[in-house]
């Protein structure tokens, strides 16, 4: 192996562990500035509305307020909107609609939590004291808050610029072929689902300050980001027109994200202009309602999607339509998430030669959908493997030989899958038989009788999947809508006595990055883990990087510090044959030192990196002093981690509650660089993912009301409703990046929510249930179990 | 405004409040201890769990006032002056039981309290039924449980047998 790898696979213990355990991390709201000022956003309660006046006078008059903006001031300052980063064409060529995303609501409020005035005073009570005197004159319009109410003829329309409420109508695939296929097809198996709506719940809230310094025109920005140059980007070049040399935006410790913390909220561009117009700090802190109406939501989609197959059982074909409601506005990758980080994974692990799918995306008067956790993938995961159970219900034949039978083969890669994308490596046959292994599949007839002599149902349910990561390639992103690249950036300063310090970036709100990156780099320059440091999240500091989100961190920003690696062995390489007056070709680099092949002449990489910046005896002619490079990696592919996810159920039918016995999950996530953190990410993720299956749900009324908006009403899952979560790793290796990494980060939230409502439908097996949307609560079993008026075979 | 006297990790402070202060704010704003956090406003998550005399309290449900003359510990307090970490807190480390950091430190008041009421033992039940009022979105709780019982080994004197 090479000597890269050597130290790379043990559970190192976390080096930002230290700070987090003692209370000593500092997260946003931790921070304070002199003079500093605080922020309230008065909201709209209505889900659709004409602001017909604004009355801020007696709230300008009140105790402690130094300013109240609304919109008209920000206009009056050329502030411009929120801005989307990708842009989506229709079927016909049109480009989407894209309508206006103004910071504080002008002229009509579109959903619950939009913000409409800013309320500024010397301390936080006093601007929530104040801004309870604004008196704002709504008209109240009809709303559309579900998928089906929005779509139907002559709903309420959420933008005038939007007929139907359609943003954009989009398709992939071959029509043609699909439709060719259904018709010679011997089974067609059809499935109406929905993909229920998720609030991502970082448990840290939003929160941002921003400041000025009138004396050099700074601008600084404290945000809670997982992106702090894409905010920099998307906020000084498109809202507030400050140019980035003058604008640093800085995201320190920041607790939890999935997603919801990648786009550019107005809430950022509110107090850094408001910095700007007051010269004083201005803080806003989010608070956990406001975090339910103000942050991206996720999923809500309703799809339907029918198979076909031959008379074996192999599929000939796949066809796919989905509604995808985006929300009010446009959130910043809002467009992607249901097309092409959704669409073109329909082939999933199965080699189904035509697939055809149409997506049209929706506007609705409920708090903007975007990425979260999984983005995209979960929904095109579930579609599949819902639609895999079905299929096995329908035709008879059993749900893991259906699976096995179409599987693309281990010896099929590189695999191009009719929906654009190409897998480079992966093994299903081999997770899915370490996972029936590890959950013991044979053995669950047993565990059944025995549940049900206690009175209880119980089910198993499987789900085997890709998902497509590390995003992405600069070229082809860019050619499919995206307004940015997806490179990373990663910069290696060497220190003169040896130590290093790294720059990258990548963002780290919970996922190890001090660590991983600390034992990549010490393992690869052959010194202790100790010396190297990793710096992330601020503007001031690192180069250009685009941040963490769809499991990005590792396989791009982690190639890229092996690119600049790479230039540091070369540059150690010729300093080192230089003293050693030999062949820049004949010295190599091994466990941090620096030897002429064949000989015991060498030198330390210390040593090396002391000459490098005291270049006394030096080839300074040819060579810069000094010790630092860096490099930027564009991927040349997608990572394509996969799996198999088995979950096991009891369900009381007495009272419908599902409880999930055993889980467990063997994913295959390329080479694994800290085994500890990989499992962590992954149980994380499938905590989430049965959160979603089970207890999730941000439910609006008909009106547009959003009646989950608090952890009272909406379920996350605690502790005693989650199972010990088994994990196991199986490795084929990414073949485009030096690391061989695929990414971990989402795994868990994509593979996992198919298997729990697979093992529910399972276990009401006997009650004749086909399918169940999510989340599966007790209720819902309950009315079922109810209904069929059937007892227990046990009783 | 009326005072508060109250003793926090040690210290012995007087504050003046307004009387809908609330501890949390009086503990981050006013002491400038920000290590416990607020994740919600329906005292439904725990991240802003402290020790009021020795039980774990929702700080962010307590008023400043009705801690006036109470003793204080907060996540700040726990390690020893010369650094060394509650059992607790090494625990969390050794079992990866934290990833974002932001629950933790409500997390392991929680568990330090749970763990100090229950000396004839704490099975994996019992302690997910005893962190049920402390939310964590990261983990997934599964590491929690393993440093939670591990420390109890710990802070009871009895040895680990069998981990998992
Ligand atoms: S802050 Fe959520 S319970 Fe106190
Ligand atoms: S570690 Fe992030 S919420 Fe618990």
């Amino acid at each position: 192996m090479n000597a890269i790898f050597e130290g790379i696979g043990a559970s190192v213990r976390r080096k930002e562990d230290l700070r987090f355990i003692s209370g000593r991390g500092h997260y946003t709201d931790d921070m304070n500035r002199t003079g500093q000022l605080h922020c309230i956003l008065k909201r709209s309660d209505r889900p659709h509305a004409i602001i017909r006046s604004i009355d801020t006078s007696a709230a300008k008059a009140a105790p402690g307020v130094v300013a109240v903006f609304t919109h008209a001031d920000l206009d009056a300052d050329g502030v411009g909107g929120v801005p989307c980063g990708w842009q989506i064409h229709s079927k016909d060529g049109s480009p989407m609609v894209e309508p206006a995303h103004p910071v504080l609501a002008t002229g009509r409020v579109r959903h619950v939590g939009d913000p409409i005035v800013a309320v500024i005073a010397e301390t936080r009570q006093q601007a929530k004291d104040a801004a309870e005197l604004l008196v704002i004159d709504f008209e109240d319009l009809p709303a559309v808050a579900h998928i089906a109410d929005a779509i139907a003829p002559g709903a309420p329309l959420v933008h005038d610029a939007a007929p139907g409420n359609t943003c954009f109508d989009w398709h992939i695939g071959d029509k043609a072929m699909v439709d060719a296929a259904f018709e010679r097809a011997a089974h067609r198996v059809k499935l109406d689902l929905t993909n229920n709506r998720l609030v991502p719940n970082a448990m840290e809230p939003r929160c941002a300050i921003g400041d000025y310094d009138p004396m050099s025109g700074d601008f600084t920005l404290i945000t809670t980001s997982q992106n702090p140059h894409v905010i920099r980007l998307l906020m000084g070049a498109f809202v507030l027109h400050i140019p980035e040399h003058r604008l640093r935006v800085v995201a320190p410790d920041v607790g939890g994200g999935f997603g919801s913390k990648i786009y550019h909220y107005a809430e950022e561009a509110i107090v850094t202009w408001a910095a700007g117009k007051l010269h004083r700090p201005v803080k806003w802190t989010s608070d956990r309602t406001e975090a339910f109406m103000s942050d991206a939501h996720g999923r809500d989609h309703a799809s339907t999607a029918e198979m076909a197959l031959d008379a074996e059982g192999n599929f000939l074909a796949l066809r796919v339509s989905t509604v995808a409601n985006l929300g009010a506005y446009l959130s910043t990758f809002a467009p992607a998430v249901p097309t092409y980080l959704s669409a073109t994974l329909l082939a999933g692990v199965y080699r189904t030669p035509a697939i055809y799918a149409e997506v049209r995306a929706i506007f609705t008067n409920t708090v903007p959908i975007d990425a979260y956790r999984g983005a995209g993938r979960p929904e095109s995961t579930f579609l599949l493997e819902r639609l895999l159970d079905t299929i096995a219900h329908d035709t008879g034949i059993d749900r893991i030989e259906l699976r096995r039978r179409n599987f693309i083969p281990a010896d099929a890669f590189p695999y191009q899958t009719p929906v654009a994308l190409q897998y480079d490596s992966g093994d299903y046959q081999s997770t899915l038989n370490a996972a029936l292994k590890a959950a013991d599949w044979d053995g669950f007839p047993a565990r059944k009788a025995e549940a049900n002599s206690r009175g209880k149902l119980r089910g198993i349910g499987v789900s085997t999947y890709v998902e497509a990561c590390g995003i992405a390639p600069s070229k082809l992103v860019g050619a499919l809508g995206a307004r940015a690249a997806l490179y990373e950036v990663a910069q290696i300063r060497v220190h003169p006595t040896g130590s290093v310090s790294v720059f990258t970036g990548t963002h780290s709100h919970g996922q190890g990055h001090e660590t991983t990156f600390a034992q990549l780099v010490a393992s690869q320059l052959g010194i202790p883990y100790e010396n190297v440091d990793i710096v992330h999240g601020d503007t001031n500091k690192i180069p250009f990087g685009m941040g963490t989100y769809g499991s990005r961190s590792l396989a791009v920003g982690g190639s890229a510090m092996v690119k600049a690696m790479d230039k540091i062995i070369l540059k150690g390489r010729k300093i080192a044959a230089h003293l050693l007056e030999a062949a820049v070709e004949d010295v190599v680099f091994e466990n941090g030192q620096f030897t002429v092949a064949g000989t015991d002449r060498s030198k330390s990489f210390g040593e090396i990196a002391l000459t490098a910046y005291v270049p006394h005896n030096y080839p300074i002619e040819e060579l810069e002093p000094g010790l630092e490079e860096t490099a930027f990696y564009d991927p040349a592919n997608f990572t394509f981690p996969g799996g198999c996810h088995i979950c096991e159920v009891e369900i009381d039918p007495e009272t419908g509650v599902t409880t999930v016995v055993n889980f467990t999950a063997v994913d295959d996530v390329g080479r694994v660089i800290n085994p500890m953190i990989v499992e962590g990410q992954i149980q994380g993720g499938v905590a989430q993912g049965i959160g979603q299956a089970l207890l999730e749900n941000a439910v609006y009324d008909q009106q547009g009301q959003l009646v989950s908006a608090s952890f009272m009403d909406y379920t996350m899952p605690r502790a005693d409703d989650l199972p010990n979560i088994s994990v196991g790793t199986e490795t084929t290796l990414c073949t485009h990046n030096p690391l061989g990494v695929k990414g971990c980060g989402e795994v868990g939230a994509i593979g996992s929510p198919p298997s729990v409502i697979n093992a529910v439908v399972d276990a009401l097996s006997d009650y004749g249930v086909r399918h169940l949307d999510m989340p599966a609560t007790a209720h819902k079993i309950w009315s079922i179990i109810n209904a069929s008026g059937m007892k227990m075979a046990a009783e | 405004m009326p005072n508060v006297t109250l003793t926090v990790n040690g210290k012995s402070h007087t504050v003046e409040v307004e009387g809908r202060t609330l501890l949390v704010e009086l503990l981050r704003e006013k002491l400038g201890l920000t290590g416990t956090h607020v994740g919600c406003d329906t005292s439904q998550c725990g991240a802003c769990v402290v020790h009021i005399d020795g039980n774990s309290v929702k700080s962010c449900t307590t008023l400043a006032l009705q801690a006036d003359g109470t003793t204080v510990t907060t996540i700040e307090g726990l390690a020893a002056a010369d650094g060394t970490l509650h059992p607790m807190q090494e625990a969390f480390r050794e079992h990866h039981a934290l990833q974002c950091g932001f629950c933790t430190p409500g997390m392991v008041m929680s568990a330090i309290d749970l763990v100090q009421k229950n000396p004839q033992g704490l099975s994996e039940a019992d302690i997910r039924h005893g962190l049920e009022g402390n939310l964590c979105r990261c983990t997934g709780y599964h590491n929690i449980v393993k440093a939670v019982s591990a420390a109890w080994h710990t802070m009871h004197g009895k040895e680990l047998v069998a981990a998992e």
